[in-house]
C-alpha cells in the first residue's frame, strides 16, 4: 500500500492551484494517477483514510456475497414461463416469476368479473395518465378541474358499469391496485380540503369550532387506523336496522379519509404557524374577508412550508390502505395473498410479495420524488 | 386485539340479548334472490378464488347448496369475504346472511355470540408432523421435542394443555408467519409441527421437499368442528341451512351422485323417493320447492364429491376422509332421516 497518499493527492492539489493561471506557457502533461476521474476519486472517498479503507472492503465484500447469488436468484436461475406451471418452479432453483404470468390477473384486480378485467384497467391507466398530466405545471390550469371531474365520472361508469351495455359489478367485487389507488387517492383528495379546515378551526377565536377541531382531532389520533377501520366496518352496521347497510368499500374510505384528515391537520397547523403575525395583520389592514385573507395570503405560504410533512402524509395513506384487508377487501396485498392460498404457488410467497412491494415503492417513490421538485419549484421565489 | 374483541363481544351481546327478531330472514334472503354468504379471504380447499375470481371450496358449497335447495339455482351465491375478527359481527349485523367460513362450533359462540350453527361440514383437530426419520409413531413419544407453532391462536393453547395433561415437556418455536413457520419445521429447526390436522395434510403435500418423508401422527388434541353458522331467530332459515347440508351428506348415504341423481329419481328405495322430493312433504315442510334436495344434488353433489373436489384425491391438498367419512365407514358423517 502506499505509504502517503495523503500527502501526494495533497501535493498535487497544490501544484495544480498554483500552476492554472500559467497553465498556457508549461507544456500540457498527464495529471498524476490521484487526480485521474475514477481512480483519483476512488483513492480519495473509498481509501482515504485506514477506516474507509476497511470499510471500504467490507462493503465490496458483502456486495460479493449478496449480488451474485441474488442475481443468480433473480434472473439466471428464475423461472420466467408460466407454460411449465407450479412444477417446473419446484424444480428450478431460482425465483418463480411464472406466478405473475399466471396470477397476475388475481393480483392485479381482485375478484372482478374475470372477462370485465378490461374496465378495472382501463380506469386505472385514465387515473395514472390523469396523475402524471396534473403533475406537469406548465398544464397547471382551471381546465385539470374539469379533466378530473369527467375522469372520476368516467372511471365511475367504467367500474361500476349498469349502463352503455356493461354489466353492472358491486363494489365487493372490485379488488386489486384499482381499489388501492382509488381508496389512496379519494382518501387524501378529500382528507386534504378536511384538514385545512381542521387546522384553521384549531386556531379559531370561537370557542365552539376550536374545541369541535381539537376534540376531533385528538381522538381520532388517539386511535390506531385499523381500529377506525374497524368500528367504520364491525361496529357501525350493528348500530343500523337490519337490512340497511351501507356499502363497506364506502365505510373504508369515510374511515380512511377522517383518519388522513386529522393527521394531516397537524401538519397543515405546523405550517400555519410558522407564518408571522404580520401577514395577517397586513392582510387585514388592507381589508381582506377571513377566508379571503386565509385563501391569497396565510395558506400559499403556509401550505409550501408544510409540502414535506403533508407528502408524508400522502405516502404513509397510500400504504396505509393495505389495513383494508381485516375488513374483508382485496386490496393489492390482500389480492396478492389471495393469489397465494393457491397450494400449487404458495411456497412462492417471497415473489409474490416482492412485486406488491416493488407496486408500492413505484408509487410511493413518484410521490416523494415529486414532492422534492415541487419544493424546489414553488420555492423559486424566494431563492437567492 | 383483545381489547376491541372484548368491546365487540360485549356491544354484540348487549345488542342481541334482548328478544331475538322474528323469523325475518328467510323471507328477507327470497325477496332479494340471493344469498349473502360470508366465506374465507382466501383459504384453499374451503373457499378462495381461483385465478379468475370464481369461489370455490368446501364452505363454498355450502352456500352453493343452500341457494340450490331455495332458489333451484346454486349459483344465486354473492360471497363476502371476511377476516377472523370481522366474521362474527358481520354475521350479528345482518350484513350476511350466512357464515360458511371454517368457524369452529363452540358454546359461547352458540349462545352469548347469537349464532346459531347448523350442521358440521368439517371435521378438524389439531394434530402434529413429524419428519419420518425420527422415528416417532405417536404424539405420546414427543417428551422434551421442539415444537413449531403459530403465535396467540387456540393452537397455541391447545399444545400446552395437551402436554400439561400428559405431564411431558416442550420448547415452543413461535413463528408469526404460516409460511417462514412452515420454512422452519422444514429446515429442521422442530422435531415436530402443530396445527389443524387439514393444514398439515397441505403444508406436506405442498411445501414439504418430500412428503414421503413427513407423517402426521394420529393423535388429535383438539376438536374443531367447522360448521356454517347464522343469525339467532329465524328457525326457518336454520332449518334450510342445516338442512341443505345434511342431505348432501344423505345423498352420499345413499349413493346418489350429481352423475346418477336423475335415474335415482325413479328409485323404488322410499327413503330415496323422500329425500329427491318424489314422494313430497320434506319441501312443503321447509317451505321450499319438493326437488330441493334433488336440485343441491344435481348441482352441487353429495358431500363426498364436494369432500374430493376442494380438499381431497381430486384436490391439491389430498386429505383423507378420515372424521369426514360416512358413521359406516368409520367417520363422523350421520343424517338423521328425511322424513
Amino acid at each position: 500500500m502506499n505509504p502517503a497518499p495523503d500527502d501526494q493527492t495533497r501535493r498535487a492539489t497544490a501544484a495544480s492551484e498554483i500552476e492554472e493561471p500559467s497553465s498556457a506557457q508549461t507544456p500540457e502533461r498527464a495529471p498524476p494517477a490521484s487526480q485521474l476521474r475514477l481512480l483519483g476519486w476512488a483513492r480519495k472517498n473509498l481509501f482515504g483514510s485506514l477506516p474507509n479503507t476497511i470499510l471500504t472492503l467490507l462493503a465490496f465484500w458483502l456486495l460479493w456475497e449478496i449480488l451474485p447469488p441474488l442475481v443468480r436468484w433473480g434472473l439466471v436461475d428464475a423461472v420466467f414461463s408460466p407454460a411449465g406451471g407450479a412444477a417446473s418452479c419446484r424444480e428450478a432453483t431460482g425465483a418463480c416469476w411464472a406466478l405473475m404470468g399466471e396470477k397476475n390477473r388475481l393480483m392485479l384486480f381482485g375478484v372482478y368479473p374475470y372477462d370485465q378485467h378490461w374496465r378495472p384497467a382501463l380506469a386505472t391507466a385514465l387515473v395514472i395518465g390523469l396523475l402524471a398530466t396534473s403533475a406537469v405545471r406548465s398544464l397547471w390550469g382551471r381546465w385539470l378541474i374539469w379533466a378530473w371531474a369527467v375522469c372520476l365520472a368516467v372511471v365511475g361508469i367504467l367500474m361500476w358499469g349498469g349502463v352503455l351495455g356493461l354489466a353492472y359489478v358491486e363494489t365487493a367485487q372490485w379488488g386489486g391496485l384499482p381499489l388501492t389507488l382509488g381508496l389512496a387517492i379519494l382518501g387524501i383528495v378529500l382528507a386534504f380540503p378536511l384538514s385545512i379546515l381542521l387546522a384553521l378551526g384549531r386556531r379559531s377565536d370561537l370557542p365552539a369550532i376550536r374545541a369541535l377541531s381539537v376534540g376531533y382531532i385528538e381522538l381520532v389520533r388517539g386511535v390506531p387506523l385499523v381500529s377506525v377501520l374497524f368500528m367504520a366496518s364491525v361496529m357501525f352496521p350493528l348500530f343500523l336496522p337490519e337490512g340497511v347497510s351501507i356499502d363497506k368499500l364506502l365505510r373504508a374510505l369515510v374511515g380512511i379519509t377522517l383518519f388522513t384528515a386529522a393527521y394531516l391537520a397537524e401538519a397543515v397547523r405546523g405550517g400555519l404557524q410558522a407564518i408571522p403575525r404580520g401577514q395577517e395583520e397586513a392582510a387585514d389592514a388592507l381589508g381582506l374577508t377571513y377566508w379571503q385573507k386565509m385563501r391569497m395570503v396565510v395558506l400559499p405560504q403556509a401550505l409550501r412550508l408544510v409540502i414535506p410533512p403533508i407528502v408524508n402524509q400522502f405516502i404513509s395513506c397510500f400504504k396505509d390502505t393495505s389495513l383494508v384487508t381485516i375488513v374483508g377487501l382485496y386490496d393489492l396485498l390482500a389480492a396478492t395473498k389471495a393469489a397465494l392460498a393457491d397450494p400449487d404457488w404458495r411456497p412462492f410467497f417471497v415473489e409474490g410479495y416482492i412485486a406488491a412491494a416493488l407496486v408500492y415503492w413505484s408509487f410511493c417513490f413518484f410521490m416523494s420524488r415529486y414532492s422534492q421538485w415541487l419544493e424546489r419549484e414553488l420555492a423559486k421565489g424566494s431563492r437567492r | 386485539m383483545k381489547i376491541i374483541k372484548t368491546v365487540m363481544a360485549a356491544a354484540a351481546a348487549a345488542m342481541f340479548a334482548g328478544p331475538a327478531l322474528a323469523g325475518q330472514t328467510f323471507d328477507s334472503v327470497k325477496a332479494k334472490g340471493f344469498v349473502q354468504c360470508g366465506v374465507n379471504l382466501g383459504l384453499y380447499g374451503f373457499s378462495a378464488p381461483d385465478d379468475k375470481g370464481n369461489w370455490s371450496g368446501l364452505d363454498v358449497d355450502v352456500c352453493r347448496a343452500v341457494a340450490a335447495a331455495l332458489f333451484g339455482d346454486s349459483t344465486k351465491v354473492k360471497f363476502t369475504p371476511l377476516s377472523a375478527q370481522q366474521r362474527l359481527p358481520a354475521l350479528q349485523s345482518g350484513e350476511i346472511d350466512m357464515l360458511a367460513r371454517n368457524t369452529t362450533w363452540t358454546l359461547s359462540r352458540d349462545t352469548a355470540n347469537g349464532l346459531n350453527f347448523t350442521t358440521v361440514n368439517y371435521y378438524d383437530g389439531q394434530g402434529f408432523m413429524v419428519a419420518k426419520k425420527l422415528g416417532v409413531k405417536s404424539a405420546k413419544e414427543l417428551n422434551g421435542a421442539t415444537v413449531c407453532v403459530l403465535p396467540g391462536t387456540t393452537t397455541e393453547q391447545n399444545l400446552s394443555d395437551y402436554f400439561r395433561a400428559t405431564k411431558m415437556t416442550f420448547k415452543p418455536v413461535v413463528i408469526e408467519k404460516n409460511e417462514e413457520l412452515n420454512g422452519a419445521f422444514f429446515s429442521g429447526r422442530c422435531d415436530a409441527i402443530s396445527s389443524d390436522a387439514s393444514q398439515l395434510a397441505a403444508i406436506r403435500a405442498n411445501e414439504s421437499p418430500n412428503p414421503d418423508d413427513y407423517v402426521i401422527l394420529p393423535e388429535l388434541i383438539s376438536k374443531e368442528p367447522l360448521a356454517p353458522a347464522v343469525r339467532q331467530g329465524d328457525d326457518q332459515w336454520m332449518d334450510l341451512v342445516r338442512w341443505s347440508g345434511l342431505a348432501m351428506i344423505a345423498a352420499e348415504e345413499k349413493g346418489i351422485t350429481s352423475a346418477n341423481v336423475d335415474q335415482m329419481m325413479s328409485s323404488a328405495d322410499p327413503e330415496v323417493k323422500r329425500l329427491l322430493g318424489v314422494t313430497p312433504g320434506n319441501g312443503k315442510a321447509l317451505g321450499i320447492d319438493e326437488a330441493w334436495a334433488a336440485k343441491i344434488i344435481k348441482q352441487v353433489g353429495n358431500y363426498g364429491e364436494s369432500f374430493e373436489r376442494n380438499v381431497g384425491k381430486g384436490s391439491k391438498l389430498k386429505i383423507s376422509r378420515g372424521l369426514n367419512a360416512l358413521y359406516t365407514q368409520g367417520g363422523l358423517l350421520y343424517a338423521p332421516p328425511f322424513k
